[in-house]
């Protein structure tokens, strides 16, 4: 996938999160990314963040810490 | 072979059944009970007698015009009409009587005097009422001389004035005016039932003829929109089906289920032999309650279309030509391909996406293919490009992936929502039963960019129409939900009661902010704030408020968060959980529910079960014997990424096309170009099949037994009234193709799947094929708790428990206009064809729509000097096409509208990679274009149709 388009749906997904009101924003994004994106596109985020996430949202890069990163 | 035991009584019972207080009445010495307001007539044919009738016909109410029906009650003088009469406590009926004898034969009589005598030779012998009741009555001479009459061509040397020729204008159906007897049951169908009102009785007495709107026009120029709902209603062979004039009448008949739409009607199957003959609406359907569109009634010549494919083929490169061979070689050929790609790339590298057409039986074996035969959770379904934000937006407020009610609902609805979608068209019979509720006092608002038929047609108007810019759902609901709180017009109880306090608050909290108020959004929506306003104060008071939607509301960027906004309307106004009410997802294809309860999803095992969740992924294990993968897999956007990055290389598509039907087709033939395996399993040689390796001939829906499920959760019998003319049913393929895998699956009906479906999820747990066909159909969840189905879902208490609210915020798309593409484009579809066509335009469906046009407001054309029936150029950022224009002001400035059915127009060359945030839906309904003048055809346009035409060539046999 683009980098571009992969930047731009996960940061569609935390223009999401964001507007929920209590905490946990950005568990709750990793949540949505680990039930929905397949490892191939998660690692690609992984990958993204790890060279320096140019382009996401801060609430995206808030939420690595909580992505399952898939097993190789 | 025999006719199927239809589970239903179909008898014509003369005038349409009532509810009420019973009463009981005496008939020919039987006693009978019926409801208050029902005729006398149908009580008499409860009883089990018959009245002689012309007229009167059970889907119209009475007119009492023929006099056939006299009968005698005590008590009364003369001899009422039984089609007219309501019955009364204690009354006493004589059907028969010397009087009443009489009275029928000189009706009779004075029919037949002006009909034609040629009963052998009419296409209707055998199947018309007035030959049934010239018998019934003992019709044994006519007294009258020949004198004027309609039926001689000529009288006495001469053209004669009252005869008319037949009017053949209708590729279905022929109208011979020699034949009628003007019962007006035509005109009254058209009206009562079908709510298009196209057709009239012209002249009075002797000279009145029903006429196809205004003296001159046919039926095809007329307002007439094909359902058949009026050949359906005569009595006689005036109005009959073309393919009963050159087939002949059907001799066995056998029910099924249409497999256009996600109405899901019910049809008998009228048969000669193995030959269709015609697809009648069945009256104990009871998503169609014996009504149909031009599409199931008519539209099913595909079937045997000379473009049909019976043979399999292969190909080692797509620039080759397909070279025809054996079941056998082609299976092997498939699974060496797709165990090599797997052996070098891994597991993960190939994928199955299912059919929203095929049966549920079919795409539960595709998605089970994926994943206990390819070990991965690869697999999708074109549900996906239309209603997979439904699922999400849903599933996260109500806790199920539904529509909450039955369409027999719509009788008890006082005010409806319809957005997003235009049901005329696209759910026609659907429509038809919300129109005559509308007719009958309900209130309409609707909330779409485009003046969609139902804003105001014959006899209907709404009462508000919010033609939004697309792109602004959220921002109009959540404007609604804005007036109804701050106005004190929520159901307090209601929400006290059935949901979620805490979820309550919050969105209270978000709601309350004046940057909601309909006067903030105005500028941004394009909606007048008092209009917005008077909506919603119509919906929140109004009595039972429904809500149907259907594309236009979740092919959006915010898909997911419209419909998430429309779930937390209905649990603000407290319309969920009783008849009249609801929210309603109108289902594009026949069995999109169904493939979606299927488990088509890649992170959903059937039943909407998530695929992390250890303990469902246990259940299939152990009845399939293999361990699933617990990772989500690829959607289909994502497949065709992957395929372009290299990992992704094979693929098994089942009767779906996802380079018409797909958004941003360049990218989507970039992705099946790139991989070494694409089979194609469809009926014709689709566009999708340009790009495949090996193309498996598939079956249609008459050709196979099954279930389809609709858009009301009602799992419908389809029933193989045929053979499969290439040999196997879909089922068999996927069977053989796994099993040249080394899958070893040994499935020998449908009836076997459906049971694994029963055994592994717990929704269909009490489904079977004996439960159908004793019930005709039933509604999911089936299980202990309610073991005939369940009508209404969340009558008591919502799936998830409480009701959640769901804090909406309006984000813009990304999609936005400029001085590049300053319009705003949106697509739909129109009534005679199906989404991508394939079938629709190999039938005489054809005549209706030929080519898809671009709508555009006269202003947007005047400025671009754009006339009527021009050629255009519509461009975006994605690529262009040519198309001709249509000015109209259905469309407002600004927005311009198309359809997708034809494959010349490629209007998804224009679409873009955008999509709904949660589910990867893409956004059909929103792209910024350009239109221009032009003189032909794009490059792309003429590069696909050289292409397409190359990759279609079939090596001769030798
Ligand atoms: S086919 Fe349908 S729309 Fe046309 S005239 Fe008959 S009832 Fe009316
Ligand atoms: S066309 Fe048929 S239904 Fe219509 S008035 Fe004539 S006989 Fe009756
Ligand atoms: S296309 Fe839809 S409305 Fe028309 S007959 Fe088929 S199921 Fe019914
Ligand atoms: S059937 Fe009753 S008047 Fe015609």
């Amino acid at each position: 996938m683009s980098p571009d388009k992969m930047v731009h749906m996960a940061n569609q997904i935390a223009a999401f999160f964001k507007t929920q009101p209590g905490g946990g924003q950005a568990e709750k994004l990793a949540a949505h990314l680990n039930d929905f994106w397949e490892p191939r596109m998660r690692a690609q985020l992984i990958a993204h963040v790890a060279g320096g996430g140019a382009g996401l949202d801060a609430l995206v890069l808030d939420a690595m810490d909580h992505l399952n990163a898939p097993a190789a | 072979m025999k006719d199927f035991i239809i589970p239903w009584d179909e008898t014509d019972k003369g005038t349409p059944a009532k509810t009420g207080a019973p009463v009981t009445l005496t008939i020919d010495g039987f006693a009978v009970t019926v409801p208050e307001g029902t005729s006398v007539m149908r009580a008499a044919s409860e009883a089990g007698i018959q009245v002689p009738k012309l007229c009167a016909t059970d889907s119209i109410e009475a007119f009492g015009s023929c006099r056939l029906c006299v009968v005698e009650i005590e008590g009364r003088r003369g001899t009422p009409s039984s089609c007219t009469t309501p019955v009364a406590d204690g009354m006493v009926v004589h059907t028969q009587s010397e009087r009443v004898r009489r009275i029928r034969r000189g009706v009779m009589e004075l029919y037949i005097s002006d009909h034609p005598l040629d009963c052998l030779t009419c296409a209707a012998n055998g199947d018309c009422e007035l030959q049934d009741m010239a018998g019934v009555v003992g019709l044994r001479d006519v007294r009258y001389a020949p004198g004027e009459n309609h039926f001689d061509v000529r009288q006495n040397g001469e053209a004669n004035p009252r005869y008319t020729p037949k009017d053949e204008s209708n590729p279905y159906f022929a109208y011979d005016p020699s034949k009628c007897i003007v019962c007006s049951r035509c005109v009254r169908a058209c009206e009562e039932v079908q709510g298009t009102f196209a057709l009239t009785i012209e002249g009075r007495g002797f000279d009145s003829r029903v006429s196809p709107g205004a003296g001159f026009d046919d039926f095809l120029s007329s307002d007439c929109v094909s359902c058949g709902a009026c050949v359906q209603a005569c009595p006689t062979g005036t109005l009959q089906e073309k393919s009963v004039i050159e087939l002949g009448t059907p001799t066995r008949s056998v029910v099924t289920t249409c497999a256009y739409c996600g109405v899901g009607c019910s049809f008998r199957a009228e048969m000669n032999g193995d030959t269709l003959v015609r697809m009648v609406p069945a009256k104990g359907g009871k998503a169609n309650r014996g009504h149909s569109c031009v599409k199931g009634r008519f539209a099913w010549g595909y079937a045997n279309h000379r473009d049909r494919i019976l043979n399999p083929m292969i190909r080692d490169h797509v620039d080759e030509p397909w070279r025809e061979v054996s079941w056998d070689e082609a299976l092997s050929f498939a699974a060496r391909r797709l165990s090599a790609i797997q052996a070098e790339h891994g597991r993960r590298s190939i994928g199955v996406i299912t059919s929203s057409r095929c049966t549920n039986e079919e795409t539960f074996l595709v998605q089970k293919l994926a994943r206990a035969v390819f070990m991965n959770n690869n697999t999708d379904t074109c549900a996906r490009v239309c209603h997979s934000p439904t699922g999400y937006g849903l599933g996260q407020t109500f806790g199920t992936s539904a529509g909450t009610q039955d369409f027999d609902s719509v009788e008890q609805t006082d005010v409806v929502i319809v957005m997003g979608a235009n049901p005329t068209d696209a759910h026609p019979v659907f429509a038809s039963r919300l129109k005559k509720r509308l007719r009958a006092g309900a209130k309409l608002i609707v909330i779409d960019p485009r003046k969609i038929d139902l804003v105001k047609s014959n006899h209907i108007e709404a009462a508000h129409h919010l033609a939004l810019r697309p792109g602004t759902n959220v921002a109009v609901v959540s404007a609604l939900a804005h007036v109804i709180v701050t106005e004190g017009l929520a159901d307090e109880a209601f929400i006290a009661e059935r949901c979620d306090d805490e979820s309550f608050a919050d969105y209270v909290a978000f709601i309350r902010d004046p940057r909601h108020s309909p006067e903030a959004v105005e500028a941004l929506t394009g909606v007048p704030a008092q209009e917005l306003r008077a909506a919603a104060r119509t919906f929140a008071t109004g009595g039972n408020g429904a809500i149907y939607y259907g594309l236009g509301v979740t092919e959006h960027s915010q898909g997911s968060t419209t419909v998430m906004g429309i779930a937390n309307l209905a649990m603000l106004t407290g319309n969920i959980g009783r008849p009249g009410v609801g929210v309603n997802p109108l289902r594009g294809q026949n069995n999109v529910q169904g493939s979606c309860d299927m488990g088509s999803f890649p992170h959903e095992l059937p039943g909407y079960r998530h695929v992390k969740n250890g303990d469902v992924r246990e259940i299939f294990e152990r009845h399939w014997g293999v361990e699933i993968d617990p990772e989500p897999g690829l959607r289909i956007t994502n497949m065709l990424d992957a395929a372009v990055d290299g990992s992704f290389r094979g693929i098994y598509i089942q009767g779906e096309d996802i380079l018409q039907s797909d958004p941003d087709t360049r990218h989507v033939a970039a992705g099946l170009a790139a991989m070494d395996c694409v089979i194609v399993h469809d009926l014709f040689l689709n566009e999708t099949a340009n790009y495949a390796h090996v193309f498996l001939p598939g079956s249609t829906f008459l050709e196979k037994d099954g279930t389809f499920t609709n858009a009301e959760r009602r799992i419908n019998m389809v029933r193989e009234v045929m053979k499969p003319k290439n040999g196997y049913a879909d089922w068999e393929v996927t069977q053989a193709l796994a099993n040249a895998m080394g899958a070893g699956w040994h499935y020998s009906h449908p009836r076997e799947i459906m049971a694994e479906i029963a055994a592994t999820t717990p929704s269909f747990a009490g489904v079977s094929y004996e439960l159908l066909d004793r019930m005709g159909s039933v509604q999911w969840p089936v299980n202990e708790e309610h073991p005939e189905g369940t009508p209404m879902m969340h009558v008591d208490g919502f799936v998830r428990g409480k009701g959640r609210f769901i804090v909406t915020e309006y984000v813009a798309t990304d999609e936005r206009t400029g001085p590049r593409f300053p319009l705003l484009l949106t697509t739909g579809r129109i009534l005679s064809q199906y989404n991508v066509g394939a079938q629709t335009r190999r039938t005489d469906n054809v005549v209706w729509h030929d080519e898809d046009v671009l709508e555009i407001h006269p202003h947007d054309a005047e400025q671009r000097g754009v006339t009527d029936g021009a050629w255009v150029r519509l461009a975006s950022r994605a690529g262009e096409t040519t198309l001709r224009a249509k000015l109209t002001e259905r469309v407002s400035p600004g927005v311009v509208y198309t359809t997708f059915h034809h494959p010349e127009t490629q209007a998804n060359v224009i679409t873009t990679d955008y999509s709904d945030w949660a589910t990867n839906c893409p956004e059909y309904k929103v792209t910024a274009v350009q239109v221009a003048c032009s003189n032909g055809p794009s490059d792309w346009q003429e590069d696909y149709a050289a292409h397409a035409a190359k990759a279609r060539r079939i090596e001769a046999a030798e």
